[in-house]
């Protein structure tokens, strides 16, 4: 945004603004302007002309605008896109504009100036790759990445500079090329520089194998200090005369690369830990977080620069050494302001890079062509890169674990592009000095579109028929996670014993020196405890949460769309029909039985936030029909509700903050899936295991240390049990009590010898065949109708027996209240129903597979009794004394997990607020 | 290693088991297999090839690692693990031994063949998974699998005990979802068989992956054994 701005102050003597050539490029804009400005005032004159004014923002506006629609009309053909590389499109669209620019005017107004492109373009982009290096990759390859980046560099630059020399003297080059020795090392060491700009933008739509693309892209990055130092060199030496220099400069050049090499590192380094030195102070600050980082990042390039130092070495350490710090100490969502804001900056840059390239090269005033010295230079270039690649090659072999082959030889020779710093570095040569420059500068557009446009169109056909290895954007599962790390440790431990002090060995010791120092200094306390296997394995869940939510959000269009079929005389298994069209979709992904709970829990939510009314009055037709409930329907589907809607409540006060963003509803659903996912996933997993050890046992009773090991399939177990009589909901006096009574429980449960299995996984596969509306008696094969084997209810969830906490009750109260606004609105509508709108909310969740279950106790039941009275008191506190006490210890047990499960803020939120439900 | 590929025994399993084992006290199993006399001039040279042989080290890196192990070993014949082991035996390992395992982390021949790749990567995944399987019964069960994650986690202090419990019961998990899609409800998932964990770890670069560089020249001036090396996690 800043460089944005500051560029404006710049651009005035760049952007030389001929009318006619606007008008050209943008022919509505004109009008746009007149009508913009028309609040002007003052005076006589109601409109006034401010094009002054404006000028330098609203033409950098213009051209990004230019350039983000060229990206969208370029996405318009996929198959375009598919086989032209989009850097080659934007090429051919810069030619056209400057095309169209030359024809109005005779000198092109616009080009790609080196002060914009170094100061502006190019550090976008670089930050962009620097902050989103894969670090691992890049310091696995470090050696190889090196060896390209210094010594192919200087090859190629000694190369083909001595190469020209020797084609002049030959004459192949015309004698007109006034060209020296020193002059073609020098135009050798511009042209010969690997771009990062065209090999990101080519290499990003190829997708090789990660270890070549990192190589290249690793190299075009690190040969900045090579090109800067030869290209300064050079430049003094042409500047003072070849005769002039002593054997001194020699040396001074190469101290001189160590310095700028050595130094912009340092610099990237130093401004690397401060950034992440001041992530950790932004807790209350959090908007400005991504300014941070985006500031530092540019401030290193910019202080290398100012130093005449590597200016993209810094900016490329800067951003790999902090990366990890900082994303560790800022939020998500600032993680996702940075990501998002680089990229686009990014991007934009990107493609005005392209564009404006190609523009560059209508200029008549810049074409001195010379065909000897641009076929030579182009078959110079190729012909070094490919030996030099060879050459370096064939000697990093001899040290590299993993060979580079053949094909990565050539994919590497192939994928040399040259770009547009070889462009800005040769346009900001003095024509004064090297008389050739003219020559040069036709002949670097030559080599740049060359190389973008052929090899960048051809490469892709090239990796394809080589069968270069792609990689994959497949994310790694928690498996291959633990187990990268288990390499990491194993070799290390392998490389201890074999006494040797290899890469593993040093990279061991760094990550103790990170682990012991560097990350004590640099990250938050919260952040510091948290390794990057545990985000990955956190990542996954919501991952996976996310799926099930999207699974849930098409169930209930499924669900809504079988509704309106019900038939009104339809009874109670068409209830359970809305139920078993939830589940079946689920029960086809396997993965996700067990979520299907949750499913059912999310859809509930779903109809509540999106579908508010109708979505409720939908509902009420269903359940309208419903026989009569019970009253340990109405407890379940009661603790559903509460379970379900206390947390949606929490909602911010102020609705507008320039200093903090509300944590949009998208947000807090993940966190509430992702923990319930987590929830269940223990729960079926430890649910089975507790089998096992059953099945090893028998009835033996387990050690107390062991059945608090598996405390999570208590709540399971207790739901067995409260299968039957699920109406126990004991007062919640003191949570004490309640844990030293679950120290005591599994051995209880134990004793009663349930056997029980990983049902969730099995209920939805089951639940189809139960939920047709066959009769009762059909049912009888079902495992929890036979005998006196208490199973649960098939898709009843564990939060579904939970009992409400005290601290519950007032939301309870409010959710009834609210849902009864909001049924009477909904329910005149339907013009069906006086019944509240609570219980048809819930009806399609807890009580559908309950009811079927207790099909035939019910079915004797009064069918017009009302489910319940408008507004029940929450908790149903006279019904413990009526419990049995060994039964009744049991349900308390889930208030652990009610406790347990982090309401992040639950217990405030519903207190003291209105009904913000709907 | 469980085929019986050493001449004199099995190897136990569950050798280098974790981690945070150092060289002092490689808890590597030896049972029989009596060994030549190998300290003899001539006869060493005769027992560097065999060893070459069976393991494809070069010979120089035969004799640099036979420097290692005499170090390790305090210029004994064998190494013996400081811990008797819980079966009560001494379990002791000797040179061609120890040439063995660490044949594993051999980096594979540059001009390797498909079947030759497969091969090694099978071989690879062998050792991962004795290494894993601790109680040697074909399955790595939750509670090894448990073991395994923090002994790589918890216990270099990354994060806690709990989470990385958690992480194990997840990854167990997403075992179990992954194989066996279509469990039946009263079936329980026993544990990782072998051909679950090639699976699981299908997508994971192994042949390239877990080796390390064996120098050829002299390492017994690098002075890393010993004490120092246990520092390491």
């Amino acid at each position: 945004m800043l460089a944005r701005a500051s560029a404006a102050l710049l651009l005035p003597p760049l952007l030389f603004l001929a009318p006619r050539a606007r008008a050209s490029s943008d022919p509505a804009e004109a009008e746009e302007e007149r009508e913009g400005h028309g609040h002007g005032g003052g005076g006589y004159r109601v409109v006034q002309w401010e094009w002054s004014y404006v000028q330098t923002p609203y033409v950098i506006a213009v051209w990004l605008l230019v350039a983000s629609v060229a990206k969208i009309l370029f996405q318009l053909s996929r198959r375009l896109t598919r086989v032209v590389p989009e850097s080659v499109l934007l090429i051919l669209l810069g030619l056209a504009l400057g095309g169209l620019a030359l024809l109005a005017d005779d000198k092109q107004p616009y080009q790609l100036e080196p002060a914009l492109f170094f100061l502006f373009l190019l550090p976008t982009i670089v930050g962009d790759a620097g902050y989103f290096m894969p670090a691992r990759l890049f310091f696995d390859n470090l050696g190889a990445i090196l060896t390209y980046a210094v010594a192919g560099t200087l090859w190629n630059a000694f190369g083909t500079g001595l190469a020209l020399t020797a084609a002049h003297r030959l004459g192949v080059i015309d004698e007109r090329v006034e060209a020296g020795l020193l002059d073609f090392l020098l135009f050798g060491a511009l042209i010969s520089a690997v771009d990062p700009v065209a090999v990101l933008a080519v290499f990003e739509e190829v997708h090789v194998n990660d270890t070549l693309f990192i190589i290249v892209f690793g190299e075009s990055l690190l040969n900045d200090a090579v090109t800067v130092v030869l290209y300064k060199v050079y430049i003094s030496f042409v500047e003072v005369g070849t005769e002039n220099v002593q054997m001194a400069d020699y040396f001074k050049g190469m101290a001189s690369f160590l310095v700028v090499s050595a130094g912009g590192t340092s610099v990237g380094l130093v401004f690397a830990v401060i950034l992440s030195l001041l992530t950790r102070f932004t807790k209350k600050v959090r908007i400005i977080e991504p300014l941070f980082v985006l500031l530092l990042v540019y401030l290193a390039y910019l202080t290398a620069e100012l130093f005449s130092l590597s200016s993209i070495l810094s900016m490329t350490f800067c951003g790999i050494g902090a990366n990890k710090y900082v994303e560790a100490n800022i939020s998500q969502k600032s993680r996702t302001a940075v990501k998002y804001t680089m990229k686009t900056l990014a991007s934009i840059a990107e493609t005005l890079i392209f564009i404006f390239l190609g523009i560059s090269a209508v200029d008549k005033s810049k074409w001195a062509w010379d065909t000897g010295l641009v076929a030579c230079t182009l078959i110079f270039i190729f012909i070094f890169r490919a030996l030099g690649v060879m050459g370096q090659t064939w000697v990093l072999n001899r040290f590299r674990l993993v060979p580079l082959d053949k094909i990565d030889q050539v994919v590497m020779s192939y994928g040399g592009l040259r770009g547009a710093v070889a462009f800005a570095l040769v346009v900001l040569l003095d024509g004064q000095r090297v008389k050739a420059k003219d020559y040069f500068v036709a002949t670097t557009i030559v080599v740049v579109f060359f190389t973008v446009m052929f090899q960048g169109l051809t490469i892709k056909p090239l990796v394809k028929w080589l069968k270069v290895p792609r990689s994959t954007s497949r994310k790694p599962t928690i498996n291959e996670e633990i187990h990268e790390r288990a390499f990491d440790h194993i070799l290390t431990a392998v490389e201890d014993i074999a006494g040797l002090q290899g890469y593993h060995h040093w990279r061991d010791k760094w990550e103790q020196f990170d682990k012991n120092y560097l990350s004590k200094l640099l990250l938050r306390k919260s952040a510091y405890r948290k390794s990057e296997l545990w985000e990955a394995y956190q990542k996954i869940n919501i991952r996976d949460a996310i799926s099930v939510i999207d699974q849930g959000g098409n169930v209930v269009n499924a669900a809504r769309l079988s509704l309106p079929s019900v038939t009104s005389g339809a009874s109670f298994p068409d209830a359970s029909n809305v139920t078993s069209y939830l589940s079946v979709h689920p029960a086809g992904v396997a993965r996700h039985s067990h979520f299907c709970q949750h499913c059912l829990c999310y859809i509930f939510l779903f109809f509540y936030r999106r579908e508010n009314g109708s979505g409720v009055c939908l509902d009420l037709q269903v359940v309208d029909k419903v026989p009569g409930a019970k009253v340990e329907e109405e407890t379940e589907t009661h603790h559903v509700l509460a379970e379900n809607l206390y947390k949606p409540r929490r909602r911010y006060q102020s609705h507008y903050s320039r200093h903090f963003m509300p944590a949009g509803e998208k947000e807090r659903q993940d966190r509430e899936v992702f923990q319930r996912n987590m929830k269940s996933r223990m729960e079926t997993f430890k649910s089975g295991r507790h089998k096992r050890h059953k099945k090893e046992r028998g009835l033996k009773k387990r050690r107390a240390s062991d059945a608090r090991d598996d405390g999570g399939d208590k709540p399971r177990r207790s739901i067995d049990r409260q299968d039957k009589d699920p109406v126990v909901i004991p007062v919640v006096s003191d949570e004490d009590d309640e844990f030293q009574c679950r120290r005591k429980e599994p051995e209880t449960d134990d004793d009663v010898g349930i056997t029980f299995v990983a049902l969730k996984a099995e209920a939805p596969q089951k639940r189809p065949h139960s939920m047709t509306g066959a009769p009762p008696a059909a049912d009888a094969h079902l495992p929890w109708k036979g005998g006196g084997a208490p199973w649960p209810p098939p898709c009843l969830s564990l939060e579904a027996t939970k009992v409400i906490p005290v601290d519950l009750r007032q939301a309870w109260n409010q959710s009834i209240s609210s849902l009864e606004s909001v049924s009477e609105a909904a329910g005149s509508r339907a013009g069906a129903s006086t019944r509240p709108a609570s219980y048809a909310g819930a009806a399609p969740i807890a009580p559908a597979p309950l009811l079927e279950k207790n099909q035939e106790e019910e079915e004797e039941e009064d069918e017009t009794v009302p489910l319940v009275p408008s507004r029940r008191p929450p908790v149903p506190s006279p019904l413990p004394a009526a419990l049995a006490p060994g039964r009744h210890r049991k349900p308390r047990v889930y208030l652990r997990s009610l406790v347990t499960s982090p309401p992040s803020g639950g217990s405030e939120g519903p207190a003291g607020k209105g009904p913000t439900q709907l | 290693m469980r085929e019986g590929r050493t001449k004199g025994g099995t190897w136990r399993r569950g050798c280098v088991s974790c981690p945070s084992i150092r060289a002092p006290k490689v808890p590597l199993a030896f049972s029989g297999g009596a060994m030549g006399s190998w300290q003899a001039r001539p006869e060493q040279q005769h027992y560097y090839h065999q060893l070459a042989q069976k393991t494809g080290f070069s010979a120089e890196q035969i004799k640099n690692l036979h420097h290692r192990f005499r170090e390790l070993s305090a210029n004994g014949e064998t190494i013996r693990n400081q811990q008797e082991g819980e079966s009560g035996r001494l379990e002791e390992l000797d040179l061609g031994h120890f040439l063995m395992v660490m044949s594993h982390f051999r980096p594979p021949r540059h001009k390797s063949g498909e079947d030759e790749r497969c091969a090694v990567r099978r071989q690879k995944l062998r050792f991962l998974f004795n290494m894993h399987d601790t109680d040697n019964d074909g399955t790595i069960t939750l509670v090894e699998y448990r073991k395994v994650v923090e002994e790589l986690l918890s216990k270099s202090g990354a994060i806690g005990h709990e989470a990385a419990k958690a992480i194990a019961d997840a990854a167990m998990l997403e075992v179990a979802s992954t194989n066996v899609p279509h469990m039946a409800p009263d079936e329980f998932y026993e544990g990782i068989t072998f051909e679950h964990f090639e699976q699981i770890l299908n997508g994971l670069e192994m042949e390239s992956r877990m080796h390390i560089r064996f120098l050829d020249v002299d390492t017994s001036t690098v002075r890393c054994g010993k004490a120092g090396s246990t520092s390491t996690p």
